[in-house]
Formats: C-alpha cells, structure tokens, sequence
C-alpha cells in the first residue's frame, strides 16, 4: 500500500484542484461514519469554492475552484476540519432502502455458476444475498451504480472471465465481497443473481440516485408476479454473452 | 419549428443550423457537470478547454457557453438563418460554402451557406461557437454531452449530432450587445493558437504514490518519448512507451481527477478526460495539470508527447492567467 506506515489520516496532492484526502487503509462498514460527516463539513468550510466531492471506500476526493482558492489554503481548510472530526453517531439511524428483487435464471443467469462455486443450493445462494444488510461505499461506475458490501463470504465468487457486452437495466449482481443493481444498460464483468424493480437514477427526481454512499439497502425476494405488479422488468436475458 | 421560443430573459431560442451530414462524433458542451461526481456522473465538458474557451471569447459568449466540440471532422451544417460564429482549436479543413474559414476568428456566415468540417490537418478536435450560444435543456445541471451516460446534449440524452438534427442557438433581442469583456476582440493573438502537430510537453503534477514507482521508471516517464495511442477518446487517452513498473498492482478505488495519469500493471499510463468514470483502483503517476490535459486531447493516435514534472505554484500561475483572459 501506498506511503505505508505514514499517519492517517493524511492529505495527498490529486492536481491542481484536488485533495485526497486518505482517511483508512482497508474497507471496513465504520469507515463510513468518518467519511460522512467529513463530506458534510466540507460543503460548509468550502462554500462556493466548491466543485465537487468524491466519497469511496476508504477516501473522500475534495475537488475546488482553484481560481477561488489556493492549494494550499484549500489544504488549510481540510486539516482544520480533519483536527476536530467525530464520528457520526447516527450513520445507523436512517431508513433501510428496500431493493424488490426477482431471483431467477431467466434474469440471473450466473444463479447457477455462483450455486456450483460455491457449493450451496440456488435457493441458499438466494437466502444468503439477500438475508444481508448491505452499506452502500461508493457510487461510481454509471450515474447511480452503488458499490455495496459486504457480502456473505460464501458467496465469494470471482468476476466473469470475459464481460458481458451488454448488461441489462436493473440486473442485481456480486463479485468479490460486492453486490450492486446496474442502473443502466452497460457492460459488466458482476455474476448476475436477478432483476430489481426500483427505479435507481431517475433524471427527474430529487436527488437523481435512488441509492448514496452510507446508506444501508436490503434485497427483498419476490416472486415473479409481485415483481411484475412492482413494475418488475421480465424480459429474459439473452443466452450470449 | 419555426416560432422562436422565449426562453431566458432578453434572449430567443431560433434554429441556428441543420445538421446535413453528422460525421463520426460532433457533440455540445458547456463547461461541464459539477456536484453530481458523488453520484458516479461524471464531469464532461470540452476535453479542449483552450479551443473551447477560445471558440466562445471570439462569437462574444461569456465563459460556459455551450459550443460544439467537432471530433475528427466529417460534419456539414447548413445555416438556417445569419449568424456570427468563430471556431478554434483543431484545423479540420473548415470550409464556408467552399473557401476555407478563417479559424480563431470572429466570421459572419448567411441563411443557407454550408459550413464543412472536413478531416484533421492540425489537431482532433475543433470548436463552432456562434453568437448566443447554442441552447439545450440542461440535464443535473448542464448541457454537456456524455454519450456513455446518456446525458446532455441537444435532445438531454446524450446523443451525439445524427443527420436532419435541427441546432437551436441563442438570439439576442438587443442586437450588439456586448456579452463579455472579451466580446470587442475579433481575432485570437498569434501566440494562443496552437501548432498541434508538435511534441507536446505536458507538465504533471507529481501524485501521491509517484515514489511506489522504481527509480528507473521515474527517470525513463520524465525522460522518454511517450506515443499517443488509438485507444483514445473522451474517457482517456492511452500511451505507449517504456513500461513503468510500480509496486502497486491495484489500489481500493477512490475518486479521480481531471488528468489524472493512472498506470494499470501493463505499464502503459492511461491519462484521464473529462468523460472518465468517476472512480478507479490503479496508482496514479500524478495529475497533467488541465492545460496540458486539454493539450493532449487534441493529439492524434501516434503522436509524441513529453511528461514534464511541475510545479503546483507554476501551474496554479498559468492557469489562473488563462482562466482570467476570459473571466477578467
């Protein structure tokens, strides 16, 4: 790792506009209750000099107009804030998103190559994904695609060999100790699971993305009637890859 | 449709141009998608800030107005009524009704004639503003045109230019009417317009893991020729060379910068645009600083390019000059 045994959390140069700020070295859920409130507290120090933040796993990208501020005074600003920093204590106090989910082969085509790596019955994969309450880390990819974690480890599964051309809106899918729902049609290397009906990035709405980093999401299964009163999308996916 | 639509104070939305053979990429952008990065859309904008900028001082817009970014040529617009435009950046044989356009410069073009974008001479991407402004519905803030995300552009999905598109443009109500302080120059000075076909030196800004990377590795990214690769378009622009060994393989994905020169374990740096996902998991040589990104947009596949190791101070400097020329 990078700078290893260097004190966290630090600053690191990102250009001309940017500090990184580095808060942690490993993904763990508590992260987010530093990185959250940090974000918070930037928008208030940095005002209109502000351009954009990046929340990840174990970093927030704190991007400003430099023809407003100076690096340096840009890196004052972030060590003030970065001295007295608390944790949020009520990062587990909001609602839990709820992901209506279809589990099935026509929709989730990787069900029974994750059920053979693993080891488990498709059903035990079904249970495991979705009897987890997941965080959601980072969002970056496509507008709206939320990283989420942790999964089960026995669900641990590698991504596909060769990525799949096109993956279809709303698919659910794993890779690694991640889950996420494609909110557009994008290639991807995820093993598909299943199909959810939420709307994840809708232009028109408030806030654009259903899902943002911190928030905790669970996957409700549904059978295929629900998921179609749901509004549930019951296309097949095409057997090529 | 043929009645002008009241849209922002004082100013009409008319049809400007009609799009009679859309070429391989032609696509509107403002100055990009800001406070939404959080949300993995990613910024946008002119991938050639200096051409764009310049396109807009010249047709007397003031600073963000949206402007077409021609990619390699292969466009015809017709004039659906007079207008007063410039184009700046890349040469790509720009002809009005036939006779070469004069580039970097402020031009008068009447209902009907055809203005030609044909293949690059000098440069890749040239800029078409034209007095006003063209005008589109703003998607989370902006007008530009990401067509991996299906944002933006003149019909707000992210579609690039396609035959028989109808372009509105901005129509002052008070003719002449200065739009900026740079709106009385007419012509670009000598010393802004670019020669593209030469080595560029782009100065970088050292990044936090530049001492992951061996010592030879560091000497031989400063030191060598770099060759702009076909694998180039508004996500990144790779490049081919000595293969730089760094001793992170892959890092937990964080946020990435305008410019950003990341290094996948082939080697082989991949500098970041403005259309490039707003996350990613490979350590990062540094940040070309945004002149010498929006500089290395406009080089074609097999070009030379130069790495040089800069200054914050130095870049902070030119920039703000830069941004001042059209902001003062």
């Amino acid at each position: 790792m990078s700078g290893q045994g260097a004190r966290l959390p630090r600053l690191e140069s990102a250009g001309l506009d940017g500090w990184m700020v580095r808060l942690f070295e490993r993904i763990e859920e508590t992260n987010l209750a530093w990185i959250t409130p940090l974000a918070r507290r930037c928008e208030a120090a940095f005002g209109d000099a502000l351009v954009d933040l990046v929340p990840s796993y174990t970093t927030l990208l704190v991007v400003f107009d430099p023809l407003r501020l100076s690096p340096e005074e840009a890196r004052r600003r972030l060590l003030t804030l970065l001295g007295d920093l608390a944790p949020d204590e009520q990062v587990d106090a909001g609602e839990v998103r709820e992901l209506t989910t279809w589990y099935d082969e026509r929709v989730g085509p990787d069900l029974g190559r994750v059920a053979e790596h693993t080891g488990l019955s498709v059903a035990a994969v079904i249970d495991c994904h979705a009897g987890t309450l997941y965080r959601v880390f980072a969002l970056g990819f496509a507008p709206g695609f939320a990283f989420m974690g942790l999964l089960d480890e026995r669900l641990e599964v590698p991504r596909l060999t060769t990525p799949r051309q096109r993956v279809p809106v709303n698919s659910v899918a794993i890779a690694g100790r991640q889950t996420a729902a494609y909110p557009a049609v994008t290639p991807g290397g995820w093993n598909l699971l299943g199909r959810t009906s939420a709307r994840l990035f809708d232009r028109d709405r408030e806030g654009f993305s259903l899902l943002a980093v911190g928030d905790r999401v669970r996957f409700v299964p549904v059978d295929r009637q629900a998921f179609e009163a749901q509004g549930g999308d019951t296309t097949p996916m095409e057997a090529k890859r | 449709m043929t009645s002008a639509i009241h849209s922002e104070k004082n100013k009409y939305t008319v049809i400007g141009f009609r799009v009679e053979r859309a070429g391989p990429l032609a696509q509107l952008e403002d100055a990009g998608r800001f406070g939404v990065r959080r949300l993995g859309v990613t910024q946008g904008g002119p991938a050639d800030l200096h051409g764009w900028a310049w396109a807009n001082r010249l047709a007397g817009n003031p600073w963000g107005t949206a402007a077409l970014e021609i990619t390699f040529g292969g466009l015809t617009l017709v004039a659906e009524r007079d207008l007063t435009l410039a184009v700046a950046g890349a040469d790509l044989g720009a002809t009005l009704d036939g006779q070469p356009l004069p580039l970097w410069k402020r031009v008068s073009c009447r209902e009907g004639q055809r203005l030609v974008f044909a293949a690059p001479a000098n440069g890749l991407r040239a800029y078409l503003a034209v007095a006003g402004g063209f005008v589109a519905e703003p998607v989370l803030g902006s007008v530009a045109c990401v067509v991996r995300e299906g944002l933006g552009g003149f019909d707000g999905r992210g579609s690039k230019l396609a035959e028989g598109d109808r372009l509105a443009v901005g129509h002052r109500l008070t003719a002449g009417q200065p739009s900026s302080a740079g709106a009385s120059l007419t012509e670009a000075p000598d010393e802004v317009r670019i020669d593209y076909r030469a080595t560029a030196s782009l100065p970088l800004l050292p990044g936090a893991q530049v001492a992951d990377f061996s010592g030879h590795s560091l000497f031989q990214a400063f030191n060598e020729v770099w060759h702009v690769d076909d694998r180039a378009d508004r996500m990144g622009v790779r490049l081919t060379g000595p293969r730089l060994q760094c001793r992170i393989g892959s890092m937990v994905s964080e946020g990435i910068g305008l410019g950003a020169l990341q290094v996948p374990p082939d080697g082989q740096p991949i500098a970041l645009l403005n259309d490039r996902q707003t996350i990613g998991g490979y350590p990062r040589l540094g940040a070309l600083t945004p002149l010498a990104t929006s500089r290395l947009a406009q080089c074609l596949p097999g070009q030379e390019v130069r790495l040089v190791a800069a200054s914050s101070e130095g870049a902070l400097k030119a920039y703000r000059r830069f941004c001042l020329t059209f902001m003062g």
